[in-house]
């Protein structure tokens, strides 16, 4: 280290003040865009935990309870249970992986919110749509190439899917949509977290979720308290719509149900985490 | 004097029924240091987070480099530069990321950005470890990062809030040298230390901030003048000696439990010899002997109301002369202004 360091700064000043300056909301989105996919490149082991969680999960699910479990599905014969329980549950898993990554966006924005580079983006001229978008940009990109990936997995294992291409286009719009929503979630409850260790603590609901709803066994199965929510809530919109375009089964109001509640979501978790990230960026 | 570049006026912030500011004003002159001088919890930092719109203010004004901190915050954001007391860099990215990051978000162009990177990374000698992450960084070289990031845009109003806290010497003496440059450039800077000797040694002028008041303001030797002047501490055998000897020196202070004796003094051999000499004229002996000479730790410790261990500086027993800058007792409302608030 030497001590004669620093010679005058000769970059450009900043405009003149008065004169407003052009947003730059997208160009700001992109560059933190770009700052959280470094992140995930550099450190993959949280997006890597958004997969093979899941991943366990389904052969965990099809292998040792879906012989016995595909048996109870309504019209299926004892010896095509697995098989059958496979088709039936994959859209699930596909749902529980994109509810997971919720954890890992959590984690990473309280880890940010600590960093205190929050709080230098804060004293800069950056859209606060900005830095939220990035995250959330990111951790949606995150999600759907984790959903590829097992989806992968599942026709490894043998997973058909009938889908034509149009239906294909539809599942991976709604993927898309569905991550954007989950991610605006995460973001929020990773600001809403107190401390980078309780991060992941609420999203963990999202991931129990998909389990009271149809992901894993028809909701008709359940008790009639449990019914009504099991058939309303997002995750089962979200199970039945996929499952529908990748198979065939039928659709029924659940397409609607399905993007409306990803708007009602977006919506929520925007409002939350501008209002939390505008009272919680400065350490105190 | 032209405009200043920060002007604040009657602050005023709590949390709940804890009141953290209570009515600051200061004014810091374009191309100035000014440090902010306080113990823990005086207040250092909420000033910091108001002028650099991390936080809202409850009351009165501030007007950083010409606007409103409330009304144009971005006019604001766009002038100013902070380092705070938490290293704000971003861990997971190297060192020239982290300058390229800032770049782009104060949109500087692909070429003009790999310039200003460059030059950044080779002003604050981080060349070598430009390319490494910051995990392997030392706390010196994430603080230079940090004030780096902070420099992307030359700001022409700086923040740094304890910019040496945690560092060693050498480190500090960098940071130092590289605050001095940034004011040789013409840029502003508001600092915050608990450090006396990083005021002493930075400032034109500092301010003393107290439970979230300005107790005094200055240049350096303006607010050395304010406190009670150097003395001499005595201590003697037995208290016989002691009582002679605080009878015999006029304006002494006694300490009966340590047997020692407080004598206001300019701290000059001359002054020192006259004591002795009279106590020796009737026979006293002293058994120990030390000399202070006033610096602005009395300042502080005067001023912000914490005593130092010998209990021997009392605010006020030297009063001011006319031109010195005012001496506020945590009573009386500040103004360091110069102007009705």
């Amino acid at each position: 280290m030497t001590t004669t360091t620093a010679r005058p700064p000769a970059a450009p000043r900043p405009p003149a003040p008065g004169i407003r300056r052009p947003s730059h909301v997208v160009a700001d989105s992109i560059t933190m865009l770009n700052r959280n996919l470094l992140h995930m490149v550099r450190y993959p082991g949280l997006s890597l935990f958004t997969i093979v969680l899941p991943v366990v999960i389904l052969l965990l699910i099809v292998f040792v309870f879906g012989g016995t479990l595909g048996a109870g599905l309504p019209g299926v014969d004892a010896e095509g249970g697995r098989a059958a329980y496979l088709a039936y549950v994959m859209s699930g898993i596909l749902v529980i992986t994109m509810a997971g990554t919720a954890g890992g966006t959590a984690t990473t924005v309280s880890m940010d919110m600590t960093e205190g580079i929050t709080a230098r983006f804060r004293t800069m001229a950056i859209s606060r749509a900005a830095v939220l978008a990035g995250h959330v940009l990111g951790n949606t990109i995150q999600a759907i190439i984790a959903v590829s990936l097992v989806l992968g997995v599942g026709v490894l294992i043998g997973f058909r899917p009938t889908a034509s291409p149009l239906e294909w286009l539809a599942v991976a719009g709604l993927i898309a949509l569905i991550a954007y929503a989950i991610s605006w979630l995460g973001v929020a409850m990773g600001i809403n977290a107190k401390s980078v260790e309780v991060a992941s603590n609420l999203p963990l609901i999202l991931t129990v979720l998909p389990l009271l709803g149809s992901g894993f066994v028809p909701t008709d199965s359940m008790p009639a308290w449990l019914q009504g929510f099991a058939q309303y809530q997002p995750f089962t919109p979200f199970i039945e719509t996929i499952r529908g375009l990748l198979l065939g089964t039928p659709l029924g109001w659940n397409p609607a149900l399905a993007v409306g509640w990803c708007v009602v979501i977006v919506i929520i978790g925007y409002v939350w985490s501008t209002v939390l990230y505008e009272r919680k960026s400065v350490r105190s | 004097m032209n405009t200043p570049a920060i002007d604040v006026r009657g602050l005023r912030k709590s949390y709940g029924s804890t009141v953290v500011l209570d009515g600051v004003d200061l004014q810091v002159a374009a191309g100035s240091v000014f440090a902010l001088l306080g113990p823990n919890g005086a207040g250092k930092t909420t000033i910091v987070h108001i002028l650099s719109t991390l936080l809202a203010a409850d009351g009165g004004q501030a007007v950083v480099a010409g606007h409103d901190v409330k009304r144009d915050a971005d006019g604001v954001r766009a002038e100013i530069g902070l380092t705070g007391q938490f290293s704000a860099v971003d861990g997971l990215l190297t060192g020239e990321e982290n300058l390229l990051l800032m770049a782009r978000l104060r949109h500087l162009g692909a070429k003009r950005s790999k310039t200003r990177v460059a030059e950044l990374l080779e002003q604050f000698d981080l060349v070598d470890a430009a390319r490494q992450p910051l995990a392997t960084y030392s706390g010196g070289m994430k603080r230079r990062l940090d004030l780096a990031m902070t420099l992307v845009a030359a700001p022409s109003v700086i923040f740094l809030d304890e910019p040496t806290t945690g560092l060693d010497p050498r480190s500090r003496r960098t940071m130092w040298d590289i605050v001095r440059d940034l004011v040789a450039s013409g840029t502003t800077v508001l600092l915050t230390t608990q450090q006396l000797e990083e005021a002493d040694q930075l400032a034109h002028r500092i301010a003393v901030l107290d439970g979230g008041r300005i107790v005094a303001a200055g240049t350096p030797d303006e607010l050395k003048r304010l406190v009670p002047g150097g003395h001499i501490r005595l201590r003697f055998a037995d208290a016989a000696a002691l009582d002679s000897a605080s009878r015999l020196l006029a304006g002494s202070t006694r300490d009966d439990t340590a047997l020692g004796l407080t004598v206001p003094s300019d701290g000059t051999v001359g002054a020192l010899r006259t004591v002795l000499d009279r106590l020796d004229a009737v026979g006293i002996d002293v058994a120990d002997l030390s000399i202070h000479t006033p610096d602005l730790d009395d300042v502080f410790f005067a001023l912000t109301g914490q005593k130092d261990l010998t209990g021997s500086h009392a605010p006020g027993s030297n009063a001011p002369g006319d031109n010195a800058p005012r001496l506020n007792t945590r009573s009386d409302r500040v103004d360091t202004t110069g102007t009705a608030s």
